[in-house]
């Protein structure tokens, strides 16, 4: 475990530092800030002492160096557009981003396992055969369209619930946090629903899958036979066993929430790290943007590690070290 | 698909053959076709069939702007899906559009295609610490999504149909390279390969003639799959602003430029193109779904 978890550690730091280098490269070639940034009107003198402050005029390399030295003790730069430090500028979004993850996340489970131990038990009914339909429209429905149309259904027809923002918010230990009130939550609702969309098809196949694999165990037949009530049979015996694939992949696809929360975040103007991302590319905010993708990738090393440790720990037939070729 | 049926002609049915019994099993497999080839033709036939070129400025009438669906402008020119504020024809828009989201889907699908089957079989084929390398980088371009490292890509690259096309490659590539890998190395095991080897056949022969065609099955159900995923990636790209550029608009982009107006009510401009976008996508999958039941050796008797 230990070797494993050595490795794994080195591995990830590679992946980093790779990825950082690629991504200032990258960052560097696109388009001139100093266009979007210093007004046209401004005259030579300006524009130089604004390059000189961005630090704009030393070579790439130079500007590279600069920048992982920062980088290694926590200071991504300065945003161009804000002002203020980049990683304190991401990590101010973070919160709004993971709680709009987060009741995604919930919201997929508590839809997608009823509807598909649901079609699980009766494949062949009707009601099993327009689930699963449902989820292979889930699956190709485009996120951002779907969030247009719950905007224009429930926001714009119907007036229930509003269309973008993040309503009220309070604070604990000094985050905002919007699910706390109710009309947080109310804004919240829409694009919670519209991340969950891909989910929820994912959850359904899943227990879908599941259930019909572990309804026909022995256990299953016993319990039956024992005379317990089919209640007790779903919820205990079926559901405890669909709920180890169920709970890796969501694991394993938090991280896609978040990525994904980009383009929902968009949709409703949710004040999230993914609409950060898109007003800084727009911009050409590159510390921002470098900030951004960093404090993701970690992000991703650190979900993609702890999902890894949880599974050897809830499956004792999963060995790691040795098994990883 | 051609690829594995002029092998065994004298059998009474060809693989070809059966393949296509199989598919025409399923009766919504049959309608997704149908739609695939509705969307496929009228992208293609575009020129033609469109009731208006949308490109040529000289045509549109700012009159005729923001009309609903079904109304007609003073020259009597009926608006069937109506009309964005330029006077365009939503109608030729999403034929238009649709072209350009084909594009993007088909061809960087083929293009990574490309890539994974060459990376995937020498990874197969080679082995040892060069496999152990190809493996690790697809595992780790894997390990991020799809829209994140397509966004990265075209932060850099910045717009364009080529630029989003390289994305989508670049995005694409690790997942042939994996199936491709997995099914040659269940392959190349095989006895007819070791009888190939037997026979002295030169490396070149053995993989092209012999594994290759064999691991073809697998990857046309993947790539099926794939190319509806391009698209709505693509979509979604446009959408973000970061696609493809205002004058090669694709769906995503005519479902973006609509997003305002959804507002005030005009449901028109973004719900069509949106709809257009869901039959292609939906119909794709349901053609990849059957491929990939008639095409499972595992559902084979």
């Amino acid at each position: 475990m230990l070797v494993f978890l050595i490795r794994r550690i080195a591995q990830s730091a590679i992946v980093v530092a790779i990825m950082s280098v690629l991504v200032f490269t990258g960052i560097f070639a696109i388009g001139n800030p100093i266009d979007v940034l210093i007004s046209p009107e401004a005259d030579e003198l300006e524009r130089a002492a604004a390059i000189a402050r961005l630090g704009l005029d030393r070579p790439l390399h130079e500007q590279f160096f600069a920048f992982a030295g920062n980088a290694l003790s926590g200071d991504l730069g300065i945003s161009f557009v804000h002002g203020v430090p980049a990683v304190e500028l991401v990590l101010e979004r973070f919160p709004a981003t993971l709680e709009l993850a987060l009741l995604a996340m919930i919201i997929a489970v508590l839809i997608g396992i009823p509807l598909g131990i649901w079609a699980g038990l009766r494949p062949d009914s009707p009601a099993g055969r327009i689930i699963m339909a449902g989820s292979i429209l889930g699956f190709s429905l485009p996120t951002f369209w779907v969030g247009m149309l719950l905007i224009m259904a429930f926001a714009v027809s119907l007036g229930w619930l509003p269309a973008s923002g993040r309503g009220e918010t309070v604070d604990v230990f000094g985050i905002p946090f919007s699910f706390l009130t109710a009309d947080g939550l109310k804004h919240m609702l829409l694009p919670a629903l519209n991340l969950a969309l891909f989910k929820v098809s994912l959850v359904i196949r899943l227990a879908r899958a599941g259930t019909r694999e572990v309804a026909l165990q022995d256990y299953v037949r016993f319990a039956r036979a024992k005379g317990l009530s089919p209640a007790r049979i779903v919820g205990v015996h079926i559901l405890k066993n669909i709920m180890i694939p169920v709970v890796t992949v969501l694991g394993l696809e938090f991280g896609s929430v978040i990525a994904f929360s980009v383009v929902t975040e968009s949709v409703f103007a949710w004040p999230g790290m993914g609409k950060l991302l898109i007003d800084s590319i727009l911009l050409l905010d590159r510390p921002v943007v470098v900030a951004y993708l960093l404090v993701t990738v970690l992000l991703f090393i650190v979900i993609n590690l702890v999902v890894d440790v949880l599974y050897s720990l809830l499956d004792p037939r999963i060995r790691l070290g040795g098994a990883k070729a | 698909m051609t690829a594995a049926a002029p092998a065994s002609a004298p059998k009474v049915q060809t693989p070809l053959k059966r393949f296509v019994v199989e598919f025409f099993d399923s009766r919504v497999a049959v309608l997704g076709l149908g739609l695939l080839v509705l969307v496929v033709s009228s992208a293609l036939l575009a020129p033609w069939i469109a009731p208006q070129d949308p490109y040529d400025l000289s045509k549109l009438d700012i009159m005729s702007g923001m009309l609903p669906p079904g109304s007609a402008d003073m020259d009597g020119n009926v608006f069937w899906l109506g009309s964005d504020e330029q006077g365009r024809d939503l109608l030729s828009a999403i034929i238009y559009g649709l072209r350009t989201s084909l594009l993007v889907g088909f061809s960087s699908t083929a293009m990574a295609l490309a890539i994974g089957l060459i990376v995937g079989m020498i990874a197969a084929y080679v082995g040892g610490s060069t496999d152990a390398t190809i493996m690790r980088l697809v595992d780790i371009q894997l390990s991020f999504p799809a829209i994140l490292i397509a966004l990265i890509l075209l932060a850099v690259l910045g717009k364009g149909v080529d630029k989003v096309i390289i994305a989508l490659t670049a995005v694409q590539w690790a997942y042939y390279a994996r199936t491709v890998r997995s099914a040659a190395l269940v392959e190349r095991r095989k006895e007819y390969v070791e009888a190939a080897q037997c026979l002295a056949l030169p490396k070149q022969r053995v993989v092209l003639h012999h594994l290759l065609p064999n691991c073809l099955p697998p990857l046309i159900v993947v790539a099926t799959v794939q190319v509806a995923h391009a698209i709505t990636l693509e979509a979604t790209l446009s959408f973000l602003g970061v696609g493809v550029p205002v004058t090669q608009p694709s769906l995503g982009m005519l479902i973006a430029s609509g997003f305002d107006y959804m507002l005030s009510g005009e449901f028109w401009v973004s719900v069509f193109p949106g709809l257009a976008l869901l039959i292609t996508v939906v119909s794709i999958n349901l053609v990849g779904d059957q491929m990939r039941d008639v095409l499972n050796p595992r559902l084979q008797h």
